[in-house]
């Protein structure tokens, strides 16, 4: 037993003040976050219908995109040779990479045991959930026949085909199913508890046997705890090295070919921290009117802003050193294509999105650098904003710009969006919120077993904290 | 509180598991099964055709060249459904009275040919051509069956991706000699993959990794 200490019942390492604020109980945690999803779906508040109407107008603006695009084929896109890749593919890498952020908190930072995580971490792996399912339709859209995407699946078919392994290509089918799939039983298996509570707290029968169903039978036994302690380490053990490999073969799609400008050793880091950077962007967007709107602000505090910020601030700097480093390839490399790209990027006629980029993603994170603006909601907003679209701008200048000038002058071309292209884009926002929406209407947003045993280790920590302080303090007297 | 499940919830819920399982797997099998039924690919089912024609008859009794009829088969993709006058070359001397020969005679006089129902199909996208097949040594009893023991023909392969590159990665395992191609009844020798390899090599079949492009079926 002694080497199965869960990590989550560890003492906390920080020393800083506590991530909760003062006066809030365990029955105080469950009923607070636990109230929510159990509302009358007649007493649904008015805000919430609104937002989720417009979800669902988006999403509706997505489905006609995919039906139009079901009949007409990939033709209503601006993409034409040598833009092969366009919007589908820089917002297929921007959905997949805000999920990162979730799967980050929700495995590394348990493994790390840092305990703020406990207050943000299922939001955080729901968002990565809807973006992956933004992310995973897009490769599936733009395939021409999306309606034989399971020929990149390697089974025993009639045509005595096997996928090209060597395909970059083929290793997103894996990278990204296993990584959703993988998510999907991470946030399912850490909802068990809450099922739980919700059960036993819900008023109306048939509440209580949904939530019932899905709760698996859990008592809260000791022995249900001890094997759901191992379940949670062994998949946050599984998660890790997703974190790190998904965007690492994403990467890949572009870093095996040898386009200038996609042909970068430096990219698998590179786009690995762009994706928590952005993914972090996107929590912080998502978290600061959540918390307003339920009054969750005793459980994300301005603290879990400040951390975030860091945490953005850091990965934020390892992108800035990656377009350093792809500066530096070009000029020492000696390859007048990858000259020319950076000279492209620079001067072109996309030079516009590559100077937006080095605005948004490096000057625009360094008040960050400044405690102030760390702990100011309305500024971090902005600052998100700007991320997220920096790092759209990110994929435009590796996708389009690359594309649009390879190794034959005769052979370069223009892209430009269509209305299709744009639609798309935005109904995928729509699939997004919906999903959002539905999170927040009928699952506890904060992981409610974790908050109550954060709760008791802030309040320990918080004593011993007291105690070594008051002893320090007669130890100096003494002296 | 209240129980709000039965006793056997339980055992419900982890049967359950077990026949979800089970359930998508079959589900799976049978979709995969019936995709590659003869009754789904029209295998093994012969297509009536608007004259009683006989292969049996023509090719194994009568003894006629498959390339009497199918004229173009060495120099063209397509091995040609006959036109009617190829019929009345004999047809306008033997069996002139026949009733079953009616539509001929009737197609004969004015002219518009006899709508025959095509058997053996490949998809739209597959570009195959019969010529470089013929001349490479690939008998038709290798793709069409014994079509000299059909009264009325029937499609003998499904023409799955697969049985094209069985034999585009293996070729030495099918291919006869020049000479056999049109032979129904060749059957192949013992030593099939020496005389096979013998004849790539004298044929000038290409390597495998040129004959399995993608390029070579789909263009």
């Amino acid at each position: 037993m002694a080497q199965a200490q869960p990590i989550r019942t560890s003492p906390q390492p920080d020393p800083g003040e506590s991530y909760l604020l003062e006066g809030e109980t365990y029955a105080s945690m469950s009923s607070k976050i636990g109230d929510v999803p159990l509302v009358s779906p007649l007493q649904t508040s008015r805000g919430w219908l609104v937002g989720f109407t417009i979800s669902f107008i988006l999403l509706m603006v997505y489905f006609v995109s995919i039906g139009w695009l079901f009949i007409k084929g990939v033709g209503i896109w601006g993409i034409n040779i040598p833009v092969g890749w366009a919007m589908d593919i820089i917002n297929f890498v921007w959905w997949i990479g805000i999920g990162h952020a979730g799967t980050l908190i929700s495995a590394i930072l348990l493994l790390l045991n840092q305990g703020w995580r406990n207050s943000i971490n299922r939001f955080a792996e729901a968002m990565t959930l809807f973006a992956v399912a933004c992310a995973g339709m897009y490769p599936i859209l733009h395939l021409g026949r999306p309606w034989l995407f399971y020929w990149l699946m390697p089974y025993p078919n009639t045509m005595g085909m096997w996928p090209q392994f060597r395909s970059a290509l083929a290793w997103d089918v894996f990278a990204i199913s296993t990584y959703a799939s993988v998510s999907l039983v991470f946030w399912l298996v850490g909802l068990i508890p809450d099922f739980a509570t919700l059960r036993d707290r819900a008023k109306n029968i048939w509440a209580k046997r949904i939530y019932g169903v899905a709760a698996l039978g859990w008592r809260g036994s000791a022995r249900h705890w001890h094997r759901y302690e191992m379940a949670s380490l062994l998949l946050a053990g599984l998660s890790t090295p997703l974190v790190v490999s998904v965007h690492s073969i994403i990467s890949l799609d572009f870093a095996i070919s040898q386009v200038p400008g996609w042909q970068v050793t430096i990219f698998p880091p590179y786009f690995v921290a762009g994706a928590v950077f952005a993914g972090f962007a996107m929590v912080i967007l998502l978290m600061a009117p959540v918390r307003k709107w339920y009054g969750f602000e005793n459980y994300i505090t301005i603290r879990h802003f400040d951390v975030m910020a860091k945490v953005m601030l850091a990965t934020g700097m390892v992108v800035v050193y990656g377009y350093f480093m792809e500066v530096w390839a070009a000029l020492y490399g000696g390859s007048t294509y990858e000259e020319y790209l950076l000279y492209n990027r620079l001067y072109g006629p996309s030079a516009w999105a590559y100077w937006g980029l080095l605005f948004c993603n490096a000057v625009a994170i360094q008040p960050l650098w400044f405690k102030q603006v760390r702990q100011s909601i309305p500024a971090l907003i902005v600052i998100s904003l700007i991320v997220s679209v920096g790092m759209w701008l990110e994929r435009y200048v590796i996708i389009v710009i690359s594309l649009e000038r390879d190794f034959l002058p005769s052979s370069w071309g223009q892209y430009n969006p269509t209305f299709w292209d744009w639609s798309l884009y935005l109904g995928s926002f729509g699939l997004f919120f919906t999903l959002l929406f539905l999170f927040v209407r009928v699952l506890p947003m904060i992981n409610i077993f974790e908050m109550r045993m954060f709760l008791h280790q802030e309040q320990q920590r918080m004593n011993r904290k007291k105690h070594h302080g008051e002893a320090g303090h007669g130890g100096a007297t003494a002296d | 509180m209240g129980q709000i499940f039965p006793r056997n919830a339980n055992l419900f819920v982890r049967v359950s598991i077990f026949a979800g399982l089970l359930g998508a797997t079959t589900l799976i099998l049978l979709i995969a099964v019936f995709f590659r039924s003869n009754a789904y690919r029209q295998v093994n089912v012969a297509i009536e055709q608007p004259v009683p024609y006989s292969h049996q008859l023509h090719v194994d009794v009568l003894g006629i060249d498959c390339r009497y009829c199918h004229v173009s088969v060495e120099q063209s993709y397509f091995a040609n459904i006959p036109a009617t006058e190829t019929c009345m070359t004999c047809h306008s001397q033997i069996k002139t009275e026949s009733p079953d020969l009616a539509p001929v005679r009737a197609s004969y006089a004015s002219g518009d040919p006899v709508l025959w129902e095509k058997v053996n199909r490949v998809p739209d996208f597959v570009y195959f051509n019969h010529s470089i097949h013929v001349n490479k040594g690939v008998g038709c009893s290798t793709c069409h069956g014994r079509v000299d023991q059909m009264p009325v023909v029937w499609q003998t392969q499904a023409f799955f991706m697969g049985f094209c590159l069985d034999c585009h990665r293996n070729p030495e395992n099918y291919v006869r000699p020049l000479e056999e191609v049109y032979n129904m009844e060749y059957v192949h020798p013992a030593n099939q993959r020496e005389l096979g390899a013998q004849l790539v090599a004298q044929y000038g079949i290409m390597p495998p990794d040129q004959l399995t492009n993608c390029w070579t079926c789909h263009r």
